[in-house]
């Protein structure tokens, strides 16, 4: 089977692709699924707080995804939910197996990758101590509880301040258990304000910056206890500072991986900022033909911003479809002083409709600031923020004319104020 | 002066209501964020998002939701209406699982079709 487009993913990324790249004219769509449901992360998200920028009122991630899946219907888009891409060639060929027609290698001439992310695990960050049950990501507990009905634990402790481990104190707290704190390594929370404000503040449950989990004790194979440390500005716990706390679960959340795997096997381009691939202004990466979009390019904090980034995704493989491969120089877009990572990595001034978008993140808290674009030395454009965190993804426009000065690369700086 | 995080977008204002000057809110970018911190100061409000038990579909807990925002002192009492109740599949997306929740005039709407 072939199609025009064949976009690997039906979260919130996968379904703004297909649907922009229909309106662009496509007509042989397929959407590829693991789950047996569309809209992905989305539907464990019962929490509200979605769709604000996209559509100007607070939804729950259900009802976020339910929007985008109401306007597939009808769409004519070949939807296939319960199929694993095992892998896809170079010369988009897409090898995926389901229950429903067992192992089959389908045909694109563009490819969206939209896999989304995965937690961040204990193995990731290394905590010494038993290795008992009790142990979860704070979005498997999210799962268990919001899908599934089970309560992980009645003693909680979170580490990390991630989003997804502050929306989870408040919901173990509405269900009955008892969230005794939360822990955050770093002097900042990586979670949105208003998530500190709702889901901490609102039950009292105190928030312990420049600490982490230094020891996990068992009792019975199951989790029984943890110590909590301060740690020093390099993050090495300071011996003294310890304190206990008697608990019968610990949820982590420390961070989410771009799961890239698939990306990997075609020999696309990772950037080791974003553990993404490296795009271009248009999503594409390295590969022609093949574009990513969403958490699986950059972990976003808002999916109203995954959506409008995947229908950009979308619009661009309907365009390489249709009118052929983008040609023209590229520049580099590379992070100066204060600057995590940006994205695009790459802009190709001459393929530009408008406006280039650039998104990145800043790795401090910054109050008043100055983001400034270098070209060299010479700064092309300055733009005023009245506070900057790393937790909140930023963006500037870069007009193409502005761009059209840059000579090889441009930096993209913080100056406090 | 009460100094309040704005939680009415991911923007998260810092805000200073000033219970003094009738409740005058400084530090807000929008009007939504003034009167979300005049109404936190007199009268706090949230919104619940829950799931109910749900049979015969696929999955067995349908995602919920006030419709609006209830006082934020209800909110336990309304988790115990939510956990008591079970509904039957085919729901609707914003179709009423509880009606009046606790007298507020409020309903519980399920958020997923299922």
């Amino acid at each position: 089977m072939s199609y025009e487009l064949i976009v690997i993913g039906a979260g919130p990324a996968g379904l703004a692709a297909a649907l922009s790249a229909r309106k662009q004219g496509l007509t042989r769509i397929a959407i590829l699924e693991r789950d047996k449901y569309l809209g992905g992360i989305l539907n464990q998200c019962i929490h509200n707080g979605f769709g604000l920028h996209r559509f100007r009122e607070e939804l729950t991630g259900p009802e976020y995804a339910g929007r985008f899946i109401d306007e597939l219907s009808g769409s004519g888009i070949d939807v296939f939910t319960d199929t694993m891409v095992l892998n896809v060639t170079r010369d988009k060929q897409v090898h995926c197996v389901s229950p429903q027609y067992g192992y089959r290698i389908l045909e694109a001439q563009s490819v969206v990758l939209a896999m989304g992310c995965r937690e961040r695990t204990r193995g990731a960050i290394g905590i010494p101590g038993d290795r008992p049950s009790g142990v979860f990501t704070a979005g498997t507990a999210q799962r268990y509880l919001n899908l599934e009905g089970y309560l992980c634990g009645k003693r909680v402790l979170i580490l990390g301040s991630g989003d997804i481990g502050l929306i989870m104190a408040r919901r173990m707290t509405l269900e009955g258990a008892k969230v005794l704190a939360c822990v955050e390594v770093m002097p900042y929370s990586g979670g949105l304000s208003r998530n500190i404000a709702q889901c901490l503040n609102d039950f009292n449950i105190p928030l312990y910056l420049s600490h982490t989990v230094t020891e996990i004790r068992a009792q019975n194979g199951r989790i029984s206890g943890v110590t909590v440390s301060k740690v020093d500005e390099n993050r090495r716990p300071i011996p003294g500072t310890e304190m206990d706390f008697e608990c019968d679960t610990l949820l982590l959340s420390v961070g989410l991986i771009p799961e890239n795997e698939l990306t990997r096997g075609m020999g696309i381009a990772i950037d080791p900022r974003t553990n993404g691939a490296v795009v271009y202004e248009n999503m594409e990466t390295d590969l022609p033909g093949v574009f990513a979009c969403g958490n699986v390019a950059h972990v976003h904090d808002l999916v109203d911003y995954v959506s409008k980034e995947s229908e950009k995704a979308g619009a661009a493989a309907a365009k390489y479809v249709l009118q052929g491969p983008n040609e023209g120089e590229a520049i580099d877009v590379i992070n100066g002083d204060g600057v995590s990572y940006t994205l695009p990595q790459r802009i190709r001034v001459s393929a530009l409709d408008g406006a280039a978008e650039i998104f990145f993140r800043v790795r401090r808290n910054y109050g008043k600031a100055q983001i400034e674009v270098l070209s060299g030395d010479e700064s092309i454009a300055v733009y005023k923020r009245d506070r900057l965190a790393p937790g909140e993804m930023e963006s500037i426009r870069l007009s193409r004319e502005l761009l059209s000065k840059a000579r090889g690369e441009i930096r993209v700086s913080i100056k406090e104020q | 002066m009460k100094e309040l995080i704005c939680i009415v977008c991911p923007r998260g204002c810092h805000l200073q209501v000033d219970e003094d000057n009738g409740f005058a809110v400084t530090g807000n970018s929008c009007p939504r964020g003034a009167e979300y911190g005049r109404n936190e100061a007199v009268h706090p409000v949230r919104t619940l998002t829950s799931t109910v038990r749900i049979e015969g579909a696929p999955i067995t807990r349908l995602p919920v939701r006030t419709a609006s925002a209830i006082p934020k002192a209800l909110l336990f009492d309304a988790m115990n209406e939510i956990n008591r109740t079970s509904v039957h599949a085919p729901v609707k997306r914003g179709q009423a699982v509880i009606k009046d929740l606790l007298g507020t005039g409020v309903d519980v709407i399920a958020t997923r079709d299922l």
